[in-house]
């Protein structure tokens, strides 16, 4: 409110808006401040999109340089974490990659009930002998929707909300996404299990 | 036989909610009620640590990717706001500064001399903030006090900061952020959502020994006064330290020493 008054007062001293200048840059909630926290997680994420490390950092500089350039339109108290993870999926899904990706169907419709659950299975148990390396592979062999939603979720640790809003999709849809990615998950990691199994 | 069918229906709409238990997605009640059929349910027990078993498998290898340190500096380098061409000249705009600064405070001494009435319209701003200030402080010490004094202090009871905090997802318009408390002396018992000028806001219960530490976080921009970036406050004995961040007015009361509140607020803080 003060920034826009002293912005706009064509009256004020030059050196009156200066100093207002000055204390917007220095501002605790400067975008600096708020973004950098951000960027090992940004970069974590852009990777597994991207599952390549030059696109990656392309992703993560794209995503700085855009949202610094709409800060302004950023509403403090609002979700800032979502706001940059939002940026960085959009633009993946603008990306070369992101474009193929976004072309591959899912195996079953959103808006589909959540699966029921698994009873447990003696291939379920042995996520305990589950390398750190298979569920990797396992989680970059889920298509881009399900891959997202379980990162976000299981990594980044986001509510349901945060990641509605990170991908611009209903609370719904990450439910079922979310059950559908985790189910996927142990399928192929069983898969994996059974065919490194003597 | 009914029963059995009752219990069947019960126990396959809970195994349907286990996701979001795990994920800290159900209301308090609902977590309580999932807490009792646990106890009573091995099955369903079973069936939530393997869930959380591939969670942890999940959480651990999802985060494998690590970025060149040179990236974060040419992004830092970017997005900092530099240092304009007269920066080598502020050791001159700091005189000047002086010198407006010397000129405006002998003519606030001239119109105080001149214009006798000017003092009490300033002391009435200040005794109008004071009262303000209070008049909030006294609701939050209320909020404080009938929280310990009830049966049920806080709606949504956990520890687990990951159970807290989407819990006011959709009930509160903004979000915060809670730190792990793991290792320190503050354990977190729960939240609800509490009231401030008619503001809603989030109020997080801490336990620090046997003391209570309500936390009280509101919009900035919804409270009428702006409370210091960081202070402190005595309010019938109890002690208030108030602080801002992204937009967001905390305030930590209890009957703690200051010092403990002082930890408590740096943790939340940092």
């Amino acid at each position: 409110m003060k920034k826009l008054f002293f912005h706009g007062n064509k009256t004020a001293p030059r050196w009156f808006t200066l100093v207002c200048v000055l204390e917007e840059r220095s501002s605790p909630t400067s975008f600096e401040q708020l973004a950098l926290p951000l960027f090992g997680r940004l970069y974590n994420f852009a990777h597994w999109l991207a599952q390549n490390r030059e696109e990656a950092e392309d992703l993560v500089q794209e995503t700085y340089a855009k949202a610094l350039k709409g800060f302004s339109s950023f509403e403090p108290g609002t979700d800032f974490k979502a706001w940059m993870f939002r940026i960085l999926r959009n633009t993946f899904l603008n990306s070369r990659t992101g474009l193929k990706a976004a072309t591959v169907p899912l195996d079953l419709p959103d808006d589909d009930p959540a699966l029921p659950a698994e009873h447990q299975t003696p291939e379920t148990i042995l996520i305990d002998r589950a390398s750190h390396q298979i569920v990797q592979e396992a989680i970059a062999e889920l298509v881009v929707p399900y891959r997202e939603v379980l990162l976000l979720c299981e990594v980044e640790e986001m509510s349901y909300q945060e990641i509605a809003t990170a991908l611009a999709i209903p609370v719904g849809t990450v439910m079922s996404r979310l059950s559908r990615a985790r189910r996927v998950l142990r399928e192929t990691v069983q898969k994996k299990l059974h065919r490194s199994s003597p | 036989m009914t029963e059995d069918m009752t219990e069947a229906t019960t126990h396959e709409t809970w195994v349907g909610k286990l996701d979001a238990y795990l994920d800290g997605e159900l209301d308090s009640s609902q977590m309580q009620e999932l807490d009792r059929h646990l106890r009573e349910c091995p099955g369903c027990t079973a069936e939530v640590l393997r869930r959380l078993q591939w969670k942890r498998a999940v959480h651990s290898a999802g985060q494998c990717y690590v970025a060149d340190p040179a990236l974060r500096e040419r992004i830092q380098r970017c997005i900092s706001p530099g240092k304009p061409a007269w920066w080598h000249l502020r050791p001159g705009f700091a005189a000047i500064a002086a010198v407006l600064l010397l000129f405006a405070g002998a003519r606030i001494v001239q119109l105080e001399v001149g214009q006798p009435n000017a003092r009490p319209i300033r002391d009435n701003l200040v005794r109008d903030n004071l009262v303000q200030q209070s008049r909030i402080v006294g609701e939050l010490a209320d909020l404080h006090v009938t929280t310990l004094a009830s049966a049920n202090p806080v709606d949504v009871v956990s520890s687990d900061r990951h159970n807290v905090k989407p819990w006011f997802a959709g009930k509160i318009p903004f979000s915060f952020d809670l730190p792990e408390l793991q290792g320190s002396q503050f354990e977190l018992v729960g939240g609800k959502v509490s009231y401030v000028e008619q503001s809603p806001g989030a109020q997080l219960l801490f336990r620090v020994r046997k003391h209570e530490i309500s936390v009280f976080i509101f919009q900035s921009r919804a409270l009428p006064l702006d409370f210091a970036s960081t202070e402190e406050i005595n309010a019938r004995s109890f002690h208030l330290e108030s602080w801002r961040r992204n937009g967001l007015q905390y305030f930590a009361i209890s009957d703690v020493a200051p010092e403990d509140l002082r930890a408590l607020s740096y943790l939340l803080n940092k």
